[in-house]
C-alpha cells in the first residue's frame, strides 16, 4: 500500500477543515444551481478549484510540516497563501457565486453583518489595503515576531490565516471583476479605477523586493528560529535563508507584473467597448 | 469591434446594494486578526529581565512518555516540582550537543547549591537507533550528575518534538554508516508545575547570561 501520510495534515485544524469544506461545498453547489450562462465558465471554475486546492495543500498536508521547519518552504507557503492561491480564486470571478448565496441569506443575518461591512470598507480603502498587504508581510517577517510565531501554535495559525484572508481581500480589490466603467461610459461608484489598481500593484512590489533583497544579502542568520527548532533535514542555514529570500523577492514581484498585465488587458478591452461606436463609425483612413 | 463584450457585468449588477455585505465576510477575519495582534503587542511588557526568550503562554506544559537509560518508562510527573531543562540531541553529535551540555553544567555549577538542586537536565536523544541505553548513560554521565538521558520510539519522540514546535531529521549515511542528525539547538526551561518558561540558546547567550537566567528562574 502506498504511503499516504504526506497527504494527511501534519497539524490538523478542525476549523480550517470546516472552512475549506464549506467554501468548496458552497462554490460547487452555487456553480451547479446557477442558471445556465449566469455561472462561471469551466475555465474559471478550474481556476477557483486550483487556488483553493493550493491553499489547502500548503496548510493541511505534509507540506505544512516542511513549512514549519524550513525557512524557504515557509516562504513558499506564504507565497501561495498571500499571492498565488487568492490570486487564482479571485481570477475565477466568484461574484455570481457570492450573489447566489447573498440572495439566500436570512434578512436578520444581513442586518447583523453591518459592522462587518464597515470594517470591510475600511480594509478595502485604496490606501489601507496595500499598506495592510505589505505591513502583514513585514510584521510576520520581523525577526522577534517571526520567532514567537513559529514557536506558538496559536500564533502560527493566526499568521497563516491572516495571510490567506488578507491575500483574498487584496487581490479581490485589485482584480475586482467589475469594470469601473458602465456600458454607457459612466464611472461606476465603489469600483476602483484601473490606474489606481495598477499603481497599487506596482507600489506593493517595491517593499517586497526590498525585504527579499535584504534577506538574501544579510550576512548572518536573520531567522534563527529554524536553528532553534531544528530543520526538517540537515541543510546549511545560509542556503535556506538565500532560497527563502529569493522566494520573498522575485515571485511576489512577478505576481504584481502579472496582475498589471491582466489589468492593462482589461482596460484596453473596456476602452474598446466604450469607444466602440466611435471606432466603427469612423474607420481609420 | 461592435461585438459586445460580455465579460464585464452590466451596471444593474454592479449597482446591486448589499453585495458588499458578502465581501464584508472576508473583512471580519483580518479585522479580528489585527485586534489580536494589537493585544499581543500590548502584553509583551516584562517585569523581570531575561536574556533568553520567554515562553509564558506560548507553549503547552511539559508532558512526555520516554524511556530512561535503565529501560524504565519516564513521564513529566516523575520530575514534578523540579525545574526541568529539556534538550534534544544525540550522542554522536559533533558540536552542538556537547557544547550545550557543557555550558549548562557550567552555568548550573556556578549556582548556589540550593538553586542547583532544583534543576534537572533532560537530554532527549532523537537518534534511538544508535543511542542504546548504555551508550546514552555513558554519554550523560560524562557531563556530570543531574543529567537524565532519555529516548523513545520514533512516535514518542515525534510527539514530543511536535508539542514543542521542533523537529529532527536524518542525513544520508556515509560509508561507515554514520549520519548527521538535524535537531533543535535550544534548551526549553520548564518550572516545577511544568509550565514552559524560557527558551535558552546557550551558544548565543554566553555563560554569564545563561547563569543569570537560571538563577532568576530558580529564585521564583
Amino acid at each position: 500500500m502506498p504511503d499516504l501520510a504526506w497527504i494527511l495534515p501534519y497539524d490538523p485544524s478542525p476549523l480550517a477543515l470546516v472552512a475549506f469544506a464549506l467554501t468548496a461545498a458552497g462554490y460547487a453547489w452555487a456553480a451547479a444551481n446557477l442558471p445556465p450562462g449566469a455561472g462561471p465558465g469551466w475555465l474559471r471554475q478550474l481556476t477557483f478549484w486550483l487556488g483553493l486546492a493550493l491553499c489547502y495543500a500548503v496548510m493541511q498536508t505534509r507540506f505544512d510540516y516542511y513549512a514549519q521547519y524550513m525557512f524557504f518552504v515557509h516562504r513558499g507557503q506564504h507565497l501561495v497563501l498571500h499571492h498565488l492561491g487568492p490570486f487564482l480564486m479571485v481570477l475565477s470571478n466568484p461574484l455570481p457565486v457570492l450573489r447566489y448565496w447573498h440572495g439566500r441569506l436570512p434578512a436578520g443575518l444581513r442586518r447583523r453583518a453591518r459592522p462587518l461591512i464597515l470594517a470591510y470598507r475600511v480594509l478595502q480603502h485604496p490606501v489601507v489595503a496595500p499598506v495592510l498587504f505589505v505591513g502583514l508581510i513585514y510584521l510576520w517577517l520581523w525577526p522577534p515576531v517571526h520567532f514567537v510565531a513559529m514557536l506558538s501554535r496559536p500564533l502560527y495559525w493566526l499568521m497563516n490565516t491572516s495571510m490567506l484572508v488578507d491575500g483574498l481581500l487584496f487581490w479581490w480589490l485589485v482584480l475586482d471583476p467589475r469594470s469601473p466603467w458602465s456600458a454607457t461610459g459612466q464611472r461606476v461608484a465603489g469600483v476602483l479605477g484601473y490606474g489606481r489598481r495598477i499603481l497599487i500593484l506596482a507600489l506593493v512590489a517595491i517593499p517586497q523586493m526590498a525585504l527579499g533583497a535584504w534577506i538574501v544579502f544579510s550576512q548572518g542568520t536573520v531567522y534563527d528560529v529554524y536553528e532553534v527548532c531544528g530543520r526538517a533535514w540537515p541543510m546549511a542555514p545560509a542556503t535556506d535563508q538565500l532560497l527563502g529570500g529569493l522566494l520573498t523577492w522575485i515571485p511576489p514581484a512577478m505576481m504584481s507584473v502579472l496582475g498589471i498585465l491582466l489589468l492593462v488587458r482589461r482596460a484596453l478591452h473596456d476602452d474598446a467597448r466604450r469607444h466602440a461606436p466611435y471606432l466603427t463609425e469612423a474607420p481609420l483612413p | 469591434m461592435t461585438k459586445p463584450i460580455t465579460r464585464f457585468p452590466t451596471p444593474e449588477h454592479t449597482a446591486r446594494p448589499g453585495l458588499s455585505r458578502w465581501r464584508a465576510g472576508f473583512g471580519c477575519g483580518s479585522g479580528l486578526g489585527l485586534i489580536l495582534l494589537l493585544a499581543l503587542a500590548g502584553c509583551s511588557g516584562q517585569e523581570a529581565t531575561w536574556h533568553g526568550t520567554r515562553l509564558d503562554g506560548l507553549m503547552p506544559p511539559l508532558a512526555f512518555e520516554l524511556t530512561d537509560t535503565q529501560g524504565r518508562t519516564v513521564t513529566a510527573s516523575d520530575s514534578a516540582g523540579q525545574l526541568r531543562l529539556l534538550f534534544f540531541g544525540y550522542t554522536s553529535c559533533p558540536d552542538v550537543c556537547p557544547t550545550t551540555l557543557a555550558d549548562l553544567q557550567g552555568a548550573l555549577r556556578a549556582l548556589p547549591e540550593a538553586q542547583r538542586a532544583r534543576y534537572r537536565v533532560l537530554f532527549v536523544s532523537v537518534d534511538p537507533n544508535r543511542d542504546t541505553p548504555a551508550r546514552l548513560a555513558a554519554y550523560t554521565g560524562a557531563f556530570g550528575p543531574g543529567i537524565q538521558g532519555l529516548t523513545g520510539t520514533d512516535a514518542q519522540l515525534r510527539a514530543l518534538a511536535r508539542r514543542y514546535r521542533t523537529t529532527f531529521g536524518y542525513g544520508d549515511a556515509d560509508a561507515a554508516g554514520q549520519y548527521e542528525v538535524s535537531h533543535s539547538s535550544a534548551v526549553y526551561a520548564f518550572d516545577g508545575q511544568g509550565k514552559a518558561r524560557l527558551l535558552l540558546q546557550p551558544a548565543r547567550l554566553g555563560s554569564k547570561a545563561l547563569q543569570e537566567d537560571l538563577a532568576t528562574l530558580a529564585r521564583r
